[in-house]
C-alpha cells in the first residue's frame, strides 16, 4: 500500500480530535444493548458442558446413555460427534473445545448436553459417566521444560528446539544482532536477574455466550459475543466441515474482550448440539468456566542480562524467555522475544524464546500478547542498573531510546516513532518532580507494541436524505464505531451526527480480520477514508453530469462538489445531500467501497510513571499516582484514546499486584472466581492521568496509530520498579502480592541489620 | 426445594424441626443465595425469618443493645446508640460487601455462615456478645464465640436458630475496633483480622481487654495472652509489642490461595496492635 505522505502534513481537522457522545452509549447505559446471552429463539434449548476435574487424564470411555434418557434432554455430545480437521491449528482449537483422548487441564470440556431447561441440563451432566485414568501433571513452565516432566502430547516439538528439553518444549526462536559478549566486556556494570510472572486472565465482564441454530438443509446461524465474526465463521465451518457461506455469524455487543475473544471456546459445541437436536441451542459460560477453560495469557520465567557504562549507555542486552501457553503449542513467546528490547537502540542484543506445553488452558491473546512480561524483565534490570550507577531512569532511557532509523532487535528499521517524545514529556511533567514521602517509591517503564493492519473491507452508502451509513465488520470494543464514523464525517465534510456506523454479520461484507492488534481505528479507519474518497469521486462525477462539465473539473470541498479550474464559480456548489437527493436521476445509489490488506500500522510506544507506597508491616501496596504518556499518531476521539491508556494501566496494575492463576498440588485451579482472582476495584486506584502525544503515522491518511495494546506493557515494570524502590528490595516475581512483598522485606531485614 | 416465610419464632422452629432433610434459615440471603446458585448447597427447605415480629428491631436493654436477627448492616450502621457503644462491631459489620450487600446482610447470618474470615465475628467475640437461640426446647443464651464449630458448621441443634444478638453494657472509657487485611480495598475476604475491645481507667491504665483474631484458625480465636499484655499497661510500645507477639503466637493459620502461614501470623499481630491503638483513641474520646 502506498504511504499517504502528502495528507499527513499538518492537516486541519474538523471532526477528528473532537469528543462527540458515543453512538452506542444510550443503548448500553439503558440496558437495551444486546450482548451474547441476550438473544432467545423459539424452541431454544439450554446447552451445558461437562468439564474435567483432573489436570491430566486419559479418557478411557464416556457413557452418556443415562443422560440421553433423562427427561428433557434433546442431545448429548462428546468428541465422538466431531471429526478432527486436517489443519493443525483448527485441530487444536477443536480439541480445546472438546477433549478427545485425554483431558489436558482442569476444566477441559469432555461432553455437553442440550436440554429444555437449565435444571434438566444440569441434572443430565451428573448422569454422564467418564472413566478417567489420571496421569501425572505439570503446570509450572520451568518444571514442564525438564526432560523428565510428564509430557502433554508427543510429536509437537519443532526441530529448532535442540537437545536436553522435555518434549513439552514445542518451539525455539532467536532474534538480535551484534556481539553481546564484547558488549558486556565494554560495560562498567552488568546485572543479570531471573524473573517469573503468573498467568493472568483478560477479565472481561461478559462471559462467553452464543446461540446456534442449524437447519436440516445444512445452513447454520450463530449469534455470539466475539472479537471477530469472520474468524468464528472460518474456524467453525472448518470444524463442522461446512462451506463458509452456509454459516452466518452475527456478533453481539461485546462486554470486553482484550484479546480473549479472538478464538472460540463454546461455539462449535453449540453448533453440534443444535445440529444433533435440531433445535436452537444457547450456551453461556459461568465465571468459573471462563477462568478455568477460556484462555488466559502465558505465564513466564525469564533471565535478563544487561550491561551499562557509568554514563548510562547500554552496551549489550540478552534475554532468555520461557513461556507456557497451556496444553497446546503457542507462539506468544516469539512476540515477547521480538518486543523485549524494542525500546532501545542497541549495538549488541540477543533474545531467545522457548514455549512449553503444560496442563493449563490454551492461552488466548491478551493485549500486546507476550510483550508485557518480557519488557517487565528488561525494564526491571535497566532500573536496577540506574539505581546501582546513580543515574536518572528517564535520562538513561532517553540516552538509549530507539528512534527513526534505529535497527530494532527484531530486525526492522523504525520510521517515525514517538518514544523520545514520550520520555521527554514524562521528564517535563510535574508528576516526575513531585516530592515522595517515606515508604514511597517512583517507577518508570517504557512499553512497545507492533500494531497490526490486516484484511479489511468497508462499504459506505450515501443515503438519499443526505445521511451516510458505514458498514464495517469489526466488533466495537473500545468506541470504534464513533471513531470510524468520525473519520467518514471528516473525509466527506459532513457533521458526525449524519453518519451511522454499523457492525454487520459475515454475510453482509467481505472478510475482516478480528478486532485485535490495535488494528481497527487504523485499518478500518483507513478503509473508511478510502471508501469515502470513492464516494466523493462518484459524487463529483454526478455533479459534473448535472452541470454538463468534465468530472475532472469538479472538486470536493467542505462537504460539497464545486466546479473548479476553468469552470470555477460557474455553478453554485452542490452539497452531499443535494447530490444524494437526485441520485436516482443521475445513475442510481451512491456508495464507496474499500478492500485492503492494510500494512503500515506504525509501531507504538508509551512511557508510564507511577508512585506507590508500601506498608512495611503488611506488604500492601497502594498506588498513589499514575501518569501514562503514549503516542497515538492522531487521536481521533481523544476520550477513547485516554480510555485505552487508562484501561491498559489498570489491567497492568492488576497483573503487577494481585492477579494470578493459582494451581494447587492437585493441578486444579483454586481461584476460579472474581473473589480470589483479584482484578483491581475502583477504590484501589487513583485517577489515571494521561498525556497523548501525536507523532503522525506515515502509513495512515490521518496519521493514526493503534493505541489499544501498548498501555498494558509498561505497568508491570513501572510498578515493580516503584515497589522495589519503596521497599528497598528488588522484587522479581509477579504478582507482587502482599505475602510476597512481606516475605521479601523480611528476608532483607536481618541482612540490612547485619550490614 | 420448598420456600416458607415464617410468621413467628414458634412457627419457624416448627418448620425447621419438622423437615427431615437439609434446611437453611434465610436472613439477608447474601450467603445462602450465592451458595444456592453455585450449587454448593441444595437445601430441601428454606425458611425466611425476616417477617417475624421484632426480627428487624434494635432495642436498648440493660445498658446494652439487643439486635434482631434480620437487622441489616446498613440499619445497624445508622443506629447512633450502637455506634457509640460498640463502634468496632459496627465497623466490622459495615466492612461486609458493598452498599447493596449492606442492605441485606445480617450479624446473625455472618455468624451462622461460620466462615473463619467472617468480618463481624472477631469484634462480636471481643465484645463478649451473646446470641439468643430459639429451638424446640425453648430459648437459650449462648456466647457468640460458641456458635461457630468450624468452617461452615455451627453448634446449633436441629430446629434452632438465632433470634437476636445482645451487645452488653460497658463502663465509661471503653471502646473497640476491628481491622482486617485484604489485598484490595473492598469487595474482598479477610486474609486475617483482629478485633480489640478495651477499657481505659482514669489514670490511662488499661483495666479490661479482649482480643479476638479472624481467619487464622477454624473458628475465631480469643487470645487471652494478648489481652493480658494490655491489661495493667498504659498501652506503651512494650505492651503493644507483647500484644502483637501473643497474637502471632496464638494464630494457627493455614497456607492457602489467600495467604501464607508466615504472612497471617505476622499480620495478625500487626492488625491487633493497630486495632488496639484505634480502640484506645476511641476510649479516651
Ligand atoms: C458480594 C458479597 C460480598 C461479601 N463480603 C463479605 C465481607 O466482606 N465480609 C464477610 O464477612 N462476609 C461477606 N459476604 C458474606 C455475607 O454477606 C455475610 O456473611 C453476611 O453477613 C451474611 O448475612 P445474611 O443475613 O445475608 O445471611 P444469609 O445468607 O441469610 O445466611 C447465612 C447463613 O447463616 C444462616 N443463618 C442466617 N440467619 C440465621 C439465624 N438467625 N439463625 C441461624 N442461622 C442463620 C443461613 O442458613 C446460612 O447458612 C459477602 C457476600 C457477598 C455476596
Amino acid at each position: 500500500m502506498a504511504l499517504d505522505k502528502q495528507t499527513t502534513a499538518k492537516r486541519e481537522f474538523k471532526v477528528v480530535g473532537t469528543r462527540p457522545l458515543r453512538p452506542d452509549g444510550v443503548d448500553k447505559v439503558t440496558g437495551k444493548a444486546l450482548y451474547g446471552a441476550d438473544l432467545t429463539a423459539p424452541g431454544m434449548l439450554v446447552g451445558k458442558i461437562l468439564r474435567s476435574p483432573h489436570p491430566h487424564a486419559r479418557i478411557r470411555s464416556i457413557d452418556t446413555s443415562a443422560a440421553e434418557a433423562a427427561p428433557g434432554v434433546k442431545a448429548v455430545i462428546t468428541h465422538a460427534d466431531f471429526t478432527l480437521p486436517d489443519d493443525e491449528d483448527m485441530r487444536d482449537i477443536l480439541v480445546n473445545c472438546m477433549a478427545f483422548n485425554k483431558a489436558l487441564y482442569d476444566g477441559h470440556a469432555v461432553a455437553a448436553v442440550a436440554a429444555i431447561s437449565e435444571a434438566a441440563a444440569k441434572a443430565a451432566l451428573k448422569l454422564i459417566k467418564v472413566d478417567y485414568e489420571v496421569l501425572p501433571h505439570v503446570t509450572d513452565v520451568d518444571e514442564a521444560m525438564k526432560p523428565d516432566a510428564p509430557v502433554i502430547e508427543r510429536g509437537r516439538q519443532a526441530e529448532t528446539v535442540g537437545e536436553g528439553f522435555s518434549e513439552n518444549v514445542t518451539s525455539y526462536c532467536e532474534f538480535g544482532h551484534g556481539d553481546i559478549e564484547a558488549g558486556f566486556t565494554r560495560a562498567d556494570h552488568v546485572i543479570e536477574r531471573s524473573f517469573k510472572t503468573e498467568a493472568t486472565h483478560q477479565g472481561y465482564i461478559e462471559p462467553h455466550a452464543c446461540l446456534a441454530t442449524f437447519t436440516t438443509d445444512g445452513k447454520a446461524d450463530l449469534w455470539c459475543c466475539t472479537q471477530g465474526q469472520y474468524m468464528v465463521r472460518r474456524v467453525c465451518s472448518a470444524i463442522m466441515d461446512m462451506e463458509a457461506s452456509q454459516l452466518r455469524v452475527t456478533p453481539s455487543e461485546i462486554g470486553g474482550g482484550f484479546g480473549g475473544k479472538t478464538t472460540v471456546f463454546i461455539e462449535p459445541v453449540a453448533l453440534m448440539l443444535a445440529k444433533k437436536s435440531g433445535r436452537p441451542v444457547k450456551i453461556v459460560m459461568s465465571r468459573s468456566d471462563v477462568l478455568r477453560a477460556s484462555g488466559p495469557t502465558c505465564s513466564s520465567s525469564m533471565d535478563v542480562r544487561i550491561g551499562m557504562t557509568k554514563d548510562g549507555r547500554i552496551t549489550a542486552g540478552h534475554a532468555k524467555l520461557r513461556y507456557q501457553g497451556g496444553a497446546f503449542p503457542c507462539g506468544t513467546v516469539e512476540m515477547g522475544a521480538m518486543a523485549a528490547f524494542a525500546a532501545y537502540d542497541l549495538e549488541a542484543v540477543r533474545t531467545q524464546g522457548w514455549n512449553a506445553m503444560t496442563n493449563r488452558p490454551k492461552q488466548a491473546a491478551y493485549r500486546a500478547p507476550g510483550a508485557p512480561m518480557a519488557i517487565y524483565a528488561v525494564e526491571s534490570v535497566v532500573d536496577e542498573l540506574c539505581q546501582h550507577l546513580g543515574l536518572d531512569p528517564l535520562d538513561v532511557r532517553l540516552k538509549n531510546a530507539a528512534k527513526a532509523g534505529t535497527k530494532a532487535s527484531y530486525g526492522v528499521t523504525f520510521t517515525d516513532i514517538g518514544l523520545s517524545a514520550c520520555l521527554a514529556a514524562a521528564k517535563a511533567h510535574p508528576h516526575y518532580a513531585a516530592p515522595l514521602g517515606p515508604g514511597q517509591g517512583r517507577g518508570v517503564s517504557c512499553g512497545f507494541w507492533f500494531n497490526f493492519g490486516g484484511d479489511t473491507c468497508v462499504t459506505l452508502n450515501v443515503n438519499m436524505d443526505g445521511t451516510v451509513s458505514v458498514t464495517e465488520g469489526n466488533p466495537d470494543i473500545g468506541g470504534s464505531r464513533a471513531s470510524i464514523g468520525m473519520m467518514a464525517a471528516e473525509e466527506l465534510g459532513v457533521p458526525f451526527d449524519k453518519v451511522r456506523t454499523q457492525v454487520v454479520d459475515t454475510a453482509s461484507l467481505g472478510y475482516n480480520e478480528v478486532t485485535d492488534g490495535s488494528r481497527v481505528t487504523f485499518a478500518v479507519g483507513l478503509a473508511t477514508i478510502k471508501a469515502a474518497q470513492a464516494a466523493k469521486a462518484e459524487m463529483c462525477r454526478r455533479a459534473a453530469m448535472i452541470w454538463g462539465i468534465d468530472a475532472e473539473a469538479v472538486t470536493w470541498e467542505d462537504g460539497c462538489a464545486k466546479p473548479s479550474g476553468p469552470n470555477a464559480g460557474d455553478f453554485p456548489p452542490m452539497t452531499l445531500a443535494e447530490i444524494a437527493a437526485v441520485s436516482s436521476q443521475t445513475g442510481g445509489p451512491i456508495a464507496g467501497h474499500h478492500e485492503v490488506n492494510a500494512d503500515g500500522a506504525g509501531v507504538s510506544f508509551g512511557v508510564h510513571l507511577v508512585d506507590v507506597e508500601v506498608d512495611p508491616e503488611t506488604g500492601a501496596t497502594k498506588v498513589l499516582r499514575y501518569t501514562v504518556f503514549q503516542d497515538a499518531g492522531k487521536a481521533v476521539h481523544p476520550d477513547y484514546v485516554e480510555g485505552q491508556m487508562q484501561g491498559g494501566a489498570v489491567q497492568g496494575i492488576g497483573w503487577a499486584l494481585n492477579e494470578e492463576y493459582i494451581y494447587g498440588e492437585d493441578g486444579r485451579l483454586q481461584n476460579a472466581g472474581f473473589l480470589d482472582y483479584r482484578v483491581p476495584v475502583a477504590s484501589d486506584l487513583p485517577m489515571i492521568d494521561t498525556v497523548i502525544l501525536e507523532i503522525p503515522n506515515p502509513g495512515h491518511p490521518y496519521g493514526v496509530r493503534g493505541v489499544g495494546e501498548t498501555s498494558i506493557v509498561p505497568p508491570l515494570a513501572a510498578i515493580a520498579n516503584a515497589v522495589s524502590r519503596a521497599a528497598g528490595v528488588r522484587l522479581t516475581e509477579l504478582p507482587m502480592s502482599p505475602p510476597r512483598i512481606l516475605a521479601a522485606l523480611d528476608a532483607a531485614r536481618p541482612k540490612a541489620a547485619a550490614e | 426445594m420448598r420456600f416458607e416465610v415464617a410468621a413467628s419464632v414458634a412457627e419457624a422452629v416448627r418448620m425447621l424441626a419438622a423437615e427431615p432433610g437439609t434446611t437453611r434459615v434465610l436472613a439477608g440471603g447474601t450467603d445462602v443465595l450465592v451458595q444456592l446458585r453455585s450449587g454448593l448447597v441444595e437445601p430441601d427447605l428454606v425458611v425466611d425469618i425476616k417477617r417475624i415480629d421484632g426480627m428487624r428491631e434494635i432495642r436498648a436493654e440493660d445498658g446494652g443493645f439487643r439486635i434482631g436477627a434480620a437487622v441489616s448492616g446498613a440499619e445497624l450502621g445508622e443506629d447512633a446508640g450502637v455506634r457509640a457503644l460498640w463502634p468496632g462491631v459496627v465497623e466490622g459489620m459495615e466492612l461486609i460487601g458493598s452498599t447493596q450487600v449492606q442492605g441485606r446482610a445480617t450479624l446473625a447470618g455472618n455468624l451462622c455462615n461460620a466462615s473463619p474470615a467472617a468480618d463481624s465475628v472477631p469484634a462480636m467475640v471481643a465484645a463478649d456478645a451473646v446470641a439468643r437461640v430459639a429451638g424446640p426446647a425453648g430459648e437459650r443464651d449462648v456466647p457468640v464465640a460458641q456458635i461457630p464449630a468450624g468452617p461452615g458448621k455451627t453448634t446449633l441443634a436441629k430446629g434452632e436458630f438465632i433470634v437476636s444478638i445482645f451487645l452488653p453494657a460497658r463502663p465509661a472509657g471503653s471502646a473497640d475496633a476491628y481491622l482486617r487485611f485484604i489485598p484490595r480495598t473492598e469487595m474482598d475476604i479477610a486474609v486475617c483480622s483482629a478485633g480489640v475491645s478495651l477499657t481505659i481507667g482514669g489514670d490511662g491504665t488499661c483495666t479490661a481487654a479482649r482480643v479476638a483474631l479472624g481467619a487464622v484458625a477454624p473458628t475465631v480465636l480469643l487470645v487471652p495472652d494478648a489481652a493480658a499484655a494490655l491489661i495493667g499497661s498504659k498501652l506503651d510500645d512494650a505492651a503493644l509489642d507483647a500484644l502483637a507477639a501473643a497474637c502471632s503466637a496464638a494464630a494457627k493459620p493455614i497456607d492457602d490461595k489467600r495467604g501464607t502461614v508466615a504472612f497471617r501470623k505476622k499480620v495478625a499481630g500487626v492488625l491487633a496492635r493497630r486495632a488496639a491503638v484505634i480502640a484506645a483513641e476511641r476510649a479516651r474520646g
